[in-house]
């Protein structure tokens, strides 16, 4: 089936302008391809776009994960465990993205986009739908070659900011972020956290002055108050380890049990993020 | 870009003018790190050209290495060695009578001062062999600092003595499950511990890898080996060796054993790397003899991945070798021609220990047997007025119990 809607970085800019329109911000969904199998996959990313999410992070999972806490390691470790491949990544976004509305982007770790070549790891990315990248290894200094092949490809390339970023940095690196602009709640690495950080809100608050790009929120964030209070100041929220954990947690479950419970949960995320205009 | 090492009177050549400005050595290097951590790397960069431009920097590291160290290690003939090959002279550049019985010392004593420079107190590290564990605990006690070394479960297994030597220095040893259980997986649980602590924690990186600018500073703390070599070489033949051999795990030793050599054109340098049981995938660590260039760890070098990007398993018998990358500036010397790499085997490894300690009466470690190994080799193919020199980068106390467990399966 053929859609007319945008691709790429104009599909994620349109997800955006229509949250402004309607008064609503972002829930992204982190999952990880392949876990537990690629089948899976596809029917878990079309639950989260039922449940109302804007977008979706699909994390491909890597061997040496440093910017990752037990729970996404362990997730990407079954993936793998269980033979995933990037020609079997880009194979499920295909599938996927034929059947959902939200851009997938995929958070990749520079190792893997560098061992298969930028130019072919982008141009595989963009004929199987992939909207953009996050790559959570790859500071401003050495993104030129992935800049311009993600720029010529129309696809976008998210940057991060984290609490440790001095400000004139902070302010360089969102100038260069397309997308929107990730904003890591925590100096550390993923995994849901029981409070948010002191300073996250007023973080945002000085980011949103800064820039116009939009700004998402997200490590340590898994309650719907949570989400909700972030996404009072922020574009919206990035779920990951408290969707994957609970994702481990159903893993026994008939298929159609666990996507019921992620439709349940991501649903709840996004009431809870779109009406916090 | 200064390339100044702490010692200004090294010339420097082209192959010695690196890094650059982005901790380039030509193509390979660079900092390939989660943003979390960009400021914590230049802040250290910052703290580093500061330290070196400071004559009282030197004037305490020099005294440390002279006082509790035991530097300068001295050079020795390896006499029967040399009989036995029937070639070249044989020579030993003794780092296993360093203070911790490994060139490790070096860089902990450097880079804990480096540590208290920025104000940061606590103090975490990764270890294969535990050599270069126990030289950072031995450092944090000198220096008063709290010691936190990420060791894989099963190098805390085949390396014991040194786990209860970091113990008793007042270190915390983390036996870390993840993955293979060994270097690689103690790296990523030290970075993912920095990504959370980097304010006020310094991570004190054991080899001459990690992102920019790790190898640098490594090197150049590692390098007073070589500087060492050469003046001992000067004094004693009134030249320059012929040849000079280290193993390679990081590349450390293998490092600062090189460097000072690197413009001086007419000294063979070879690198010995994990040769393991065989040259099938997975059965070794010899990244630049097998591997191609990818990133891992903060750095772009010659590393052993699958197709895909992943890192592959590697072996090796010697803890301190088993890893899957080594430093970027190898890769660098490698693809410059400048520096032979090559590979050895565990059970020529394991030949390698006994010859030495039965001709020589000295344990070596199980990754410097590696290029011993290959120097008993090649020195029996050279005529015997050329000088071979072997970094004997460590002592083996802390490998007798595994090889004798091993020793002890081959005899049934
Ligand atoms: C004695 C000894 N030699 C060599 C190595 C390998 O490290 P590098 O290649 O960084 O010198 C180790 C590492 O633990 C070691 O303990």
């Amino acid at each position: 089936m053929e859609k007319t809607m945008p691709s790429g970085t104009a599909s994620i800019a349109a997800v955006f302008a229509a949250n402004r329109e309607q008064q609503r911000k972002a829930l992204a969904p982190f999952v990880t391809a392949g876990d537990p199998d690629v089948d899976t996959t596809v029917a878990i990313l079309e639950a989260i776009d039922r449940a109302g999410a804007s977008l979706c992070e699909l994390g491909v999972p890597y061997s040496d994960p440093i910017a990752d806490g037990a729970v996404i390691q362990a997730s990407y470790t079954r993936a793998l465990d269980n033979g995933m491949t990037i020609e079997a990544l880009f194979a499920t976004v295909k599938r996927a993205a034929a059947k959902v509305r939200m851009p997938i982007l995929a958070m990749a770790s520079y190792s893997i986009i560098f061992r298969r070549g930028i130019d072919r790891f982008v141009a595989d990315a963009k004929a199987a739908g992939l909207a953009g990248f996050v790559v959570p290894d790859l500071p401003v200094e050495e993104s030129d070659d992935l800049d311009a092949a993600c720029r010529s490809a129309g696809l976008a390339l998210v940057r991060l900011v984290t609490p440790t970023t001095p400000p004139d940095r902070a302010e360089a690196i969102a100038r260069r972020s397309t997308g929107f602009l990730y904003c890591v709640s925590v100096a550390g690495v993923t995994g849901a956290r029981t409070d948010l950080p002191a300073g996250l809100i007023d973080r945002v608050k000085w980011l949103r002055t800064k820039t116009d790009v939009p700004i998402l929120v997200g490590f340590g964030i898994s309650t719907p108050e949570q989400a909700k209070a972030v996404a009072a100041v922020a574009d919206g929220v990035i779920v990951g380890s408290a969707l994957v954990r609970h994702l481990a947690e159903a893993g026994s479950k008939p298929r159609e049990e666990l996507v019921r419970g992620v439709e349940d949960y991501v649903g709840k995320l996004a009431a809870a993020v779109g009406t916090s205009c | 870009m200064s390339t100044t090492s702490p010692a200004p009177s090294a010339p420097l050549g082209p192959l010695s003018s690196v890094p650059d400005a982005l901790g380039r050595f030509g193509r390979f290097g660079g900092r390939y790190v989660p943003e979390t951590l960009s400021a914590a790397l230049e802040q250290l960069e910052r703290a580093y050209e500061d330290a070196i431009a400071d004559p009282a920097f030197a004037q305490e590291l020099d005294g440390l290495l002279a006082a509790f160290v035991g530097r300068p290690t001295p050079l020795l003939f390896a006499e029967r060695l040399t009989k036995l090959a029937g070639g070249a002279q044989i020579y030993f550049k003794r780092e296993d009578l360093s203070h911790t019985g490994a060139h490790k010392i070096n860089n902990t004593l450097g880079q804990g001062l480096l540590a208290m420079r920025m104000g940061k107190r606590r103090i975490i590290a990764e270890t294969g062999a535990g050599q270069h564990g126990v030289a950072t605990a031995t450092a944090c006690a000198r220096f008063g600092l709290d010691c936190i070394v990420y060791m894989g479960s099963e190098d805390v297994r085949r390396q014991a003595p040194n786990v209860r030597n970091m113990r008793f220095m007042g270190a915390e040893v983390r036996p870390v499950e993840t993955g293979s259980r060994t270097l690689r997986d103690a790296i990523n649980e030290a970075m993912r511990d920095w990504m959370g602590s980097v304010e006020n924690t310094h991570y004190i990186i054991g080899s001459v890898v990690g992102p920019h600018p790790f190898p640098r500073i490594v090197r150049d703390f590692q390098s007073v080996i070589g500087r060492e070599a050469v003046d001992q070489c000067r004094r004693q033949f009134g030249r320059l060796p012929d040849m000079v051999v280290a193993c390679v795990g990081g590349g450390s030793n293998a490092a600062g054993m090189f460097y000072p050599f690197i413009d001086h054109a007419g000294v063979r340098l070879i690198g010995v790397e994990a040769g393991g049981r065989s040259a099938k995938a997975g059965d070794h660590a010899a990244s630049l003899s097998y591997g191609s260039p990818g990133i891992l760890h903060g750095s772009l070098s010659y590393v052993l991945q699958n197709e895909d990007g992943q890192t592959a398993d590697v072996h090796s018998v010697s803890a301190g070798l088993d890893y899957p990358g080594v430093g970027p500036e190898h890769s660098y010397w490698r693809d410059a021609g400048r520096v032979e790499y090559t590979s050895v085997t565990d059970s020529e490894a394991l030949d390698a220990f006994d010859l030495v300690a039965r001709r020589e009466g000295i344990l070596p470690a199980l990754e410097t047997s590696h290029a011993i190994a290959w120097a008993v080799k090649e020195a029996a193919r050279r005529p015997a007025d050329e000088i071979l020199v072997i970094c004997l980068s460590g002592r083996g106390d802390k490998d007798a119990a595994e090889i004798a467990r091993l020793r002890g399966m081959v005899d049934g």
